[in-house]
């Protein structure tokens, strides 16, 4: 069976550049040799946290998203994770198939709930248009009655 | 027969008719809430960071489960908080 697997983590901003563009690729190499295919790694950023952790208010976000057949693997990396000083935080998610073709999108660039309300808003304004160009007909045709009737 | 443009109310004739509730998702057909996605939880979270009920965002039981685990995972990785005051 293979699954989809999602993780992310957040490393120490005080490293140097060079420490940090290595540590997701030491993971990565990791899953590698015990037979995962990485999928995709996203470098997410250094980023505010919302609450301060080892009392840090930063922290560089990565994210590994992989598919497995053997999920053992995980408990190892989990724990390769657990070791590392340098990691603050981790979580391990499992995918499911929406899960996968919203990553999917997300890569191509279409976040979907942002086309649906695009779309909604577009709709709307065509509708209003359309509702707006009856109004002026109406009033057109209910104009010229009138006149029509003053004329007889 | 007057028309209904002719007829001038003293009080708006659409109160009491309820706005009908619906849920988002199911509307929109969106599948799946991303916990990365903090722009998008933040609709479903008061100013002091507390998960929004069902009878006020409106949505289906299902869904709701769904933004809640999303939301107590973005707080773990500390891109929600857990308690806040001015969150929006």
């Amino acid at each position: 069976m293979l699954r989809h697997y999602e993780i992310t983590f957040l490393v120490d901003p005080v490293l140097s550049k060079e420490e940090l563009t290595q540590i997701p690729n030491v993971y990565a190499d990791l899953l590698k040799s015990n037979g995962c295919e990485i999928v995709y790694i996203d470098h997410m950023g250094l980023r505010h946290l919302a609450y301060p952790i080892n009392k840090k208010n930063t922290a560089v976000y990565y994210c590994i998203e992989f598919t497995c057949t053997d999920p053992q693997v995980i408990d190892q990396v989990e724990l390769a994770m657990r070791r590392d000083e340098r990691i603050m935080r981790f979580l391990t998610v499992k995918l499911d198939k929406h899960g996968v073709e919203y990553n999917a999108l997300k890569r191509k660039g279409i976040i979907p709930w942002k086309e649906a309300m695009a779309k909604a808003k577009a709709k709307k304004e065509q509708t209003q248009q359309e509702a707006s160009a009856e109004q002026n007909s109406e009033a057109s045709t209910t104009e010229e009655k009138e006149t029509q009737n003053t004329e007889s | 027969m007057p028309s209904k443009e002719d007829i001038k109310f003293l009080s708006n004739p659409d109160i009491g008719k309820k706005k009908k509730r619906y849920c988002r998702f199911k509307k929109y057909g969106i599948k799946y809430v991303d916990y990365k996605d903090t722009e998008f939880l933040l609709q479903f979270v008061n100013e002091q960071g507390k998960i929004l009920p069902r009878r006020i965002t409106g949505n289906s039981l299902k869904y709701q489960r769904r933004v809640a685990r999303a939301v107590k995972r973005a707080r773990q990785l500390a891109l929600l908080p857990y308690v806040t005051d001015l969150l929006k």
